[in-house]
């Protein structure tokens, strides 16, 4: 925090804390594409894959576009609206039980 | 910059700082060029535009009764051996990775004002986008060739599986290529010491500054941000 404020608009930070960051970034990446070489299933299988996304995703956003260095104005403007898109989601999934019901009911031909 | 002397009131921190922000009456985003907030009000919509693909592709795989077709076979590959499953998108994961990191390293590179390194570091991004779309149109010719997929149909499963692989992968890719191009421009104006001697833009006449390179970076972050969301849901779910 220190650094960023005495170059305002300007972020140079050391490049340790990128190296380390791009070592997470292969371990997570690595242990993703284990999920699917190991044939983990069902709910640990999404589990995993959605908390490695997102941690994957964390630290590009925090270091890599150096969001934890700008001010909390800029990152509630950018991170906020994304966050209805989880309503979206919701309405989505509702609507896709839906159809898939009606599918079910109505055109189950072969079976 | 001139905008900082003529705004002499001392940020505050925290939430404060955000209503102080907001309500300054002058530039909400302090210490962000307008370049770097707009890339980042660009990227924000984007989201959104990558985000409606998903969320259909979300409505369409749970609302199918034809089985899905097996991402892990379908993108298997094979050297010689026994097919490896999703090696060659987990090759691509891993290109994507090293390319952000080569790319974080220019933006810092150039802040220290080291012409070469940033070039050269921008250069080697660019190469690693560049084979990137290379695997990706390997994959497309494969899929489309070789296993018969079409956006109406396949012969593995549901027939919404091609429609739903071509538009995001192709979305993607699209992103992918278009950032290689102003990878290559960025890289040959750093090169030329554009941003050393302050030379003007050609569009805004504004003089050239390192921190165009950590926008384009913000740019290229958020193509890689946006594969880790595609790997995750498309390829592994």
């Amino acid at each position: 925090m220190a650094e960023a404020t005495a170059n305002a608009e300007h972020q140079e930070h050391p490049l340790g804390i990128y190296f380390q960051i791009w070592a997470w970034l292969f371990v997570l990446s690595a242990c993703s594409y284990a999920v699917d070489y190991f044939h983990v299933e069902s709910y640990l299988r999404w589990t995993l894959i959605i908390i490695f996304m997102l941690l994957k995703a964390g630290l590009i956003v925090a270091v890599f576009m150096h969001m934890i260095w700008e001010r909390l104005a800029m990152v509630c403007a950018i991170l906020v609206p994304p966050l209805l898109l989880l309503v979206f989601v919701a309405i989505m999934s509702i609507e896709s039980d839906y159809t898939f019901f009606t599918r079910l009911t109505f055109f189950n031909f072969g079976t | 910059m001139a905008e900082t002397s003529t705004n002499p009131a001392p940020l505050q921190p925290g939430m404060q700082g955000v209503v102080a922000d907001w309500a300054s009456d002058q530039r909400a985003f302090k210490n962000v060029s307008w370049g770097k907030a707009m890339m980042w009000i660009f990227l924000l919509s984007d989201t959104f535009i990558f985000s409606c693909f998903l969320l259909s592709y979300m409505t369409v795989r749970s609302s199918t009764t034809v089985p899905w077709p097996n991402s892990s076979e379908v993108f298997a590959l094979s050297f010689g051996g026994d097919p490896i499953p999703l090696i060659l998108i987990a090759i691509m994961t891993f290109i994507l990775i090293t390319s952000s990191g080569t790319m974080v390293l220019a933006v810092n590179f150039g802040y220290r004002k080291d012409r070469r390194k940033t070039a050269l570091l921008l250069i080697i991004t660019g190469l690693f986008g560049a084979s990137f779309v290379g695997m990706q149109a390997f994959e497309w010719t494969k899929l489309i060739v070789d296993e018969g997929v079409r956006p109406w149909g396949n012969p593995m499963g549901a027939p919404q599986f091609g429609s739903v692989f071509f538009m995001i992968t192709g979305f993607h890719g699209f992103h992918v290529s278009v950032g290689v191009l102003f990878l290559f421009l960025i890289a040959r104006k750093v090169w030329r010491g554009d941003y050393d001697n302050e030379t003007r833009g050609f569009f805004t006449s504004k003089k050239g500054r390192y921190e165009i390179v950590e926008t384009m970076g913000l740019y290229w972050h958020f193509v890689d941000l946006v594969w880790v969301f595609i790997f995750a849901f498309f390829y592994l779910w």
